[in-house]
């Protein structure tokens, strides 16, 4: 087998022009392939970067009612859930996947939020102590909150970059009086995310997906919740996973935990957001256009491989002599016939190396030249080369089985 | 005995007429012999040579081969009869361009599934007998044509076939190489091989121990016995 495939390269180099021509179908048809996968990969590796943001590895566990989210800012107190306290949140820290947990509420474009003159509407949140190190904010200026700030019902503010900024407009905001909900409240620090993954936005429709919209974050304590808006409201979840991997597992045990607790049945729930459905939801959106692609570089492949058995054809005929000696010294019909599918699959699987290296070469270029995303898939480029030698193995199959049918008389008589 | 032919007959059918190439003919080889067959061209000398060397079946009569009833033999059976038992030197060598001397020479032996280290040294060993040891690595375009049909007739005998088939081995050679040639069978003769030669020169015919000639199809019952 071995001596086949060396002498099978012996004979495609004494016709390196021939070939390089018979292989570069199967060159083009890989090489497209390969640049098409990348491109694939590419685009859905920045989705998921984009919407679960490189290393954060934080799952939102939330209420919802028949598999719809529960917008508790314009909705009544759901029944039967009661909200959590710190015990319920330590149980969910002991989950094997959970790195930390953090109780919060919130009121997205929460009006009401005034400094002197101006008007703030972002999002209010009322979290815990865990809340900052769990979302990965870090503090910028001032502090975060301490235990004190919740032993002793301070009415302490913190806010995030972009709220500062438009509330403050360049001045210095700790110490300054906020008005939340017609309640005073003490800026005392500016948090800011440790780790902005900025989302890739190309076109409008990655705009409406991904865009941070939001006008900037106020963080109150959350016991500011029962003053502010009411008692008793249950809170959402944010839970760090260990590993992105994990996040799918840890956000639903969190969710089975939060039930188990605090949820005695009907038709609201505690369930985990699952990025990476909407992820794969998305990739496949993404990728059933260039599927289509696969199919017409899968027929430059065929074309290849007809080329392939062309030019084995013109082989056998012209290498008749020498099917007819190897006959007459001994050689079985079977060694005939894998010699010549040796050949056709070491031509094939030698286009399929050079068009995976193409097709790498064509992505780098393409996500250079047009800033496409692509991304290398080592799996998709191990089965290119495998296919392009099963390419040659099938067309190579007509002619090699024509070779070992030679008759040995005929075949040494052939001048 | 190495080989009995009993009323070989062996006809072609081109179209609707079928062409009687072979005509009964009746041939035994004994150990050690060596039999010359002579016949103009068209006399089917080369016919003759394909169905002892089991490059083809007869269409009747019966060919018996190191005591192998031969048509009975399926494809593969037959690839590997001459695979052992015979050793094919052609008019115009046949040798393979690709390979260089020694490895043309290991080809039969290859196809016996023989290990590569005694491969090589049995091919070594061919090429000594016919006098080309400095020549292994040559490719055959490197190769004067005695050279070439000397490498030819080391790979015939690589394998140690009983009988050593050989169809106008000095036909594209020069006189000087082509009484090299014969010295080499004549050689091989005397250490004990069987040799079957098929020309049309009498004075290669001559070397051998017997002359049966051919003639129409015909084979000729009486040899005429060189001393």
């Amino acid at each position: 087998m071995l001596q086949n495939i060396a002498l099978s390269f012996q004979g495609l180099w004494s016709h390196k022009l021939r070939s390089f021509l018979t292989m570069l179908g199967i060159i083009i048809g890989i090489a497209s392939i390969i640049t098409i996968v990348s491109t694939i990969k590419g685009t859905s590796e920045q989705i998921k970067e984009n919407l679960i943001g490189a290393g954060n590895n934080v799952v939102t566990v939330r209420l919802t009612q028949d598999g719809n989210p529960l917008e508790l800012s314009y909705m009544p107190l759901p029944g039967g859930v009661r909200p959590a306290d710190e015990e319920v949140r330590a149980a969910v820290d002991q989950l094997p996947d959970v790195r930390e947990s953090s109780l919060y509420r919130v009121r997205p474009y929460a009006g009401n939020i005034f400094w002197k003159n101006n008007a703030f509407s972002g999002d209010l949140y009322g979290v815990d102590l865990h809340y900052f190190p769990v979302n990965g904010y870090q503090v910028r200026l001032g502090r975060g909150f301490t235990e004190r700030d919740f032993s002793e019902y301070r009415k302490a503010a913190i806010l995030d970059a972009r709220a500062a900024s438009r509330l403050f407009e360049g001045e210095n905001p700790l110490g300054m009086i906020l008005e939340i909900q017609s309640e005073p409240y003490t800026v005392v620090g500016v948090v800011e995310k440790e780790n902005k993954n900025a989302p890739a936005i190309e076109t409008m429709q990655d705009y409406y997906l991904y865009a941070d919209t939001s006008a900037g974050c106020v963080f109150v304590p959350e016991h500011a919740w029962n003053v502010l808006f009411r008692y008793d409201e249950p809170q959402m979840l944010a839970v760090r996973a260990e590993k992105t991997d994990d996040m799918a597992r840890a956000g639903r045990d969190a969710a089975d935990l939060l039930n188990k607790k605090l949820v005695s049945g009907g038709a609201v729930q505690y369930e985990a957001v699952n990025l990476l459905e909407r992820a794969s939801e998305l990739e496949a959106l993404a990728g059933s256009a260039n599927t289509q692609l696969i199919w017409i570089a899968g027929i430059s492949l065929l074309v290849g491989g007809i080329g392939v058995m062309n030019i084995m054809m013109v082989s056998v005929t012209e290498r008749t002599r020498e099917i007819g000696l190897k006959k007459a010294l001994g050689a079985r019909r079977t060694r005939i016939l894998w010699q010549f599918l040796t050949e056709a699959a070491v031509l094939t699987s030698l286009g399929g190396i050079m068009g995976v290296a193409g097709g790498i070469g064509l992505a780098k270029m393409l996500s250079h030249v047009m800033s496409i995303p692509t991304a290398v898939s080592i799996p998709a480029c191990l089965v290119a080369v495998a296919f392009s030698t099963v390419i040659g193995l099938f067309f190579g199959l007509v002619p090699a089985v024509k070779a070992s049918k030679l008759n040995p008389i005929d075949a040494l008589r052939r001048e | 005995m190495i080989l009995e032919m009993r009323d070989i007959v062996k006809e072609y059918t081109l179209g609707r007429t079928a062409s009687r190439v072979l005509d009964h003919v009746n041939l035994t080889v004994e150990e050690g012999e060596y039999l010359a067959i002579m016949g103009p061209s068209g006399s089917g000398k080369t016919t003759l040579l394909n169905l002892i060397g089991c490059l083809d079946v007869p269409t009747s009569g019966s060919y018996v081969f190191a005591g192998r009833d031969v048509t009975k033999l399926s494809q593969k059976q037959l690839a590997d009869l001459r695979n052992r038992e015979i050793g094919f030197v052609f008019q115009f060598f046949y040798l393979l361009a690709n390979m260089n001397a020694i490895e043309n020479v290991a080809l039969p032996l290859l196809y016996q599934g023989v290990h590569k280290k005694e491969r090589m040294e049995r091919a070594a060993e061919a090429l000594r007998t016919v006098g080309l040891e400095d020549r292994m690595k040559y490719r055959p375009d490197q190769l004067s044509g005695g050279q070439s049909q000397r490498v030819a007739i080391a790979r015939a005998i690589a394998a140690r076939p009983r009988l050593l088939l050989a169809d106008e081995p000095t036909g594209a050679l020069d006189s000087q190489s082509g009484a090299q040639v014969m010295d080499i069978f004549d050689m091989l003769h005397r250490s004990g091989s069987s040799i079957v030669m098929i020309t049309h020169d009498r004075n290669v015919a001559a070397r051998a121990d017997k002359i049966r000639t051919i003639c129409d199809g015909v084979l000729a019952e009486e040899a005429v016995e060189n001393e």
